[in-house]
């Protein structure tokens, strides 16, 4: 997750407090999901941003995970086609494997 | 008005092995914050030899001596699968040295900014003197090169070296004392960029047998910047280039797009010709230095070799329409607007089947889709996947959901109208255009009838604006028919007859015509 955005998730929750942020991920490979969604809840992984050693513990979801939270047209007119690419599966697996170990913040 | 085709198509690579270190970003990082590093001293093992770049598959298909479906039939990984006959000179470019590469620098150098040992310089010449494209004359102006001492004494006042291997073979200074626009290193980086550029010019107009002063104009498209401090970026290396390759009944211009530049040249061109403003118009990029080793970490720490080892140059010539060569489609050009969004949905839609639905086309009526080539063997040890794979299962997917193709047959669409990348992750050079050659072609050939040509720029890397970018065009099979070009209209033959009949009538009246 690049230092520019997790600085962004920072500060956001500060503001707002962490249990009132969700942050809502939207890349396309499994082992990158896990690694922004761990990053939002452990702590930077890399040890190189803003979040290294910082466990904020906040709800995280894949765009994919929300599929029936979003009106169906607009699902599927954003994301209907990268559905059909993407290895849907390993990306819920992976986020909700992270969000289960280290998010305080799950409903 | 005549319809642009695509009259020729160069490509060149240019392995630079010593110039990874210095001049990649990657390393140049490395070496600033943490210069003992394990990375740094490992990297020079996985450094590949020239003979080893030649003989690499992705290379020859980028040179033209095989076309990129032939990449399937080779197993991976290709840098351990080399082609033993491969050849640096390709039926549509070369592979170039680094020694030769340095020479031609100094030719490109119109202000003296580069010196080169002096018998460094005489192997030079011997060398290039064998070669077609270089004229005598050309050869002429390297003239005499320097002592070594006065190369050493210039790098401790701050030029930039140049080295083959650890041996210090030149330098390029800067071209201003205080100008932070026009240091050593940056004219290292625009004078890689022109050299390289008229090393792809060259190539185009010699290997296409275009006389050079046929070229009517140039637009420039590669990702370097050139200008003082009063003028940052300003250009113009297309006129530069122009000038070193011998266009010289050209003037030209700088197109600049991120990695879409090239496609938004190619658009531009095409206008420019079925306009009727010029009847010739190169494209042409050179390479950007700060891209070697890009991903070199990577590949060092999972025992591949550096295969960010090369720069890349191309340059395409559209003229009018020759009966022959493939046409350029200026009315089906897709585009990814400001209000297009951002999502890879609506960037696709915007790309390739918008364009297609103006015209009653399918996503299947185009043979062939060049989108992002990079090479995939590059890009998958760094954790950024294959790249035109990812694009074709989108375009696949999109097809699927129009239906135009069933679900089931998304696998079989994307070996067919794909295919595997095999160009240089240099900017500006794997988009799109790395294929109009071969297209050329395959379109030629019968092969196929239509490709769509995609360039995609990330935009928001410039900090600017967060927008990407994109266009696409489609090339197709030239029927060979006459146009209406010079025909006149209905009103035109009425007025024509009426003034006519108007003559007649005033010769009947007077006996003369009026």
């Amino acid at each position: 997750m690049d230092l520019e955005n997790q600085k962004r998730v920072l500060d956001l929750s500060e503001k707002y407090g962490k249990e009132n942020v969700v942050v809502i991920i939207g890349t396309s490979e499994a082992e990158s999901a896990g690694l922004t969604a761990e990053t939002v809840t452990a702590g930077d992984p890399t040890y190189a941003g803003p979040l290294a050693g910082v466990s904020l513990g906040l709800g995280v979801y894949h765009a994919f995970e929300l599929k029936d939270q979003i009106d169906a047209n607009v699902y599927d007119e954003q994301c209907g086609m990268m559905e059909m690419v993407l290895d849907v599966d390993a990306i819920i697996k992976e986020v909700s494997s992270i969000r289960d170990q280290y998010s305080q913040y799950k409903d | 008005m005549s319809a642009p085709v695509v009259r020729g198509a160069a490509y060149i690579l240019v392995h630079t092995p010593d110039m990874i270190m210095r001049y990649g970003t990657t390393c140049a990082l490395e070496h600033e914050a943490n210069p003992e590093s394990e990375f740094l001293k490992k990297l020079p093992e996985y450094v590949r030899s020239y003979e080893e770049v030649v003989k690499y598959a992705p290379n020859q298909a980028y040179i033209g001596n095989i076309l990129p479906d032939i990449l399937n039939t080779i197993e991976k990984p290709w840098y351990k699968n080399l082609i033993q006959a491969a050849d640096a000179e390709g039926k549509m470019g070369e592979i170039v040295s680094q020694d030769e590469f340095y020479a031609a620098i100094k030719l490109s150098d119109a202000l003296d900014l580069v010196a080169l040992e002096k018998d460094f310089l005489i192997e030079i010449k011997a060398k290039l003197a064998k070669k077609s494209l270089y004229t005598e004359a050309e050869l002429a102006k390297l003239k005499e090169g320097s002592e070594l001492s006065e190369i050493e004494s210039k790098v401790r006042g701050g030029a930039e070296p140049l080295y083959m291997g650890s041996k210090l073979v030149g330098c390029v200074k800067a071209a201003h004392d205080k100008d932070k626009n026009l240091t050593a290193h940056i004219m290292v980086e625009n004078l890689v960029t022109k050299a390289s550029g008229v090393i792809a010019l060259k190539n185009l107009i010699y290997r296409n047998n275009i006389p050079a002063d046929s070229i009517e104009y140039v637009i420039e498209c590669s990702e370097e910047a050139c200008g003082d401090m009063n003028q940052r970026g300003v250009g113009n290396f297309a006129k530069a280039i122009c000038e070193v390759a011998g266009a010289t009944g050209a003037t030209g211009s700088d197109t600049r797009g991120f990695c879409a530049a090239p496609a938004h040249a190619l658009i531009n061109a095409a206008a420019l010709v079925k306009a009727g403003v010029y009847k010739s118009v190169a494209i042409v990029a050179g390479g950007a230095t700060a891209k070697l080793g890009m991903n070199a970490r990577d590949h060092v720490n999972k025992g591949v070799p550096v295969l960010e080892d090369c720069l890349g140059g191309f340059a395409v010539l559209v003229t009018e329409n020759d009966g022959i060569s493939p046409v350029l489609r200026t009315d089906i050009v897709g585009r990814h607007t400001v209000g297009t969004g951002s999502s890879p949905q609506a960037v696709m839609e915007s790309l390739i089947t918008k364009p297609l639905d103006k015209v009653g086309m399918k996503i299947t009526d185009i043979d062939k889709y060049s989108v992002e080539m990079q090479n995939p063997e590059i890009t998958e040890p760094a954790g950024a996947g294959n790249v035109p794979l990812a694009n074709y299962k989108m375009i696949a997917a999109l097809g699927a959901k129009r239906g135009d193709i069933d679900k089931t047959s998304m696998p079989s669409f994307i070996k067919e109208h794909g295919m595997p990348g095999f160009a240089p992750t240099q900017g500006h050079i794997p988009s799109g255009v790395p294929y109009v050659g071969a297209a050329r072609e395959m379109i030629m050939s019968g092969a196929i009838e239509r490709a769509m040509i995609v360039g995609k720029g990330s935009l928001f890397l410039g900090r600017m604006t967060n927008q990407f970018d994109g266009v696409s065009i489609i090339m197709e099979k030239n029927t060979g028919r006459e146009e209406s070009t010079g025909a006149v209209s209905k009103e035109e033959v009425k007025e024509m007859v009426a003034e006519a009949m108007k003559d007649f009538a005033s010769f009947l009246l007077n006996g003369k015509q009026g």
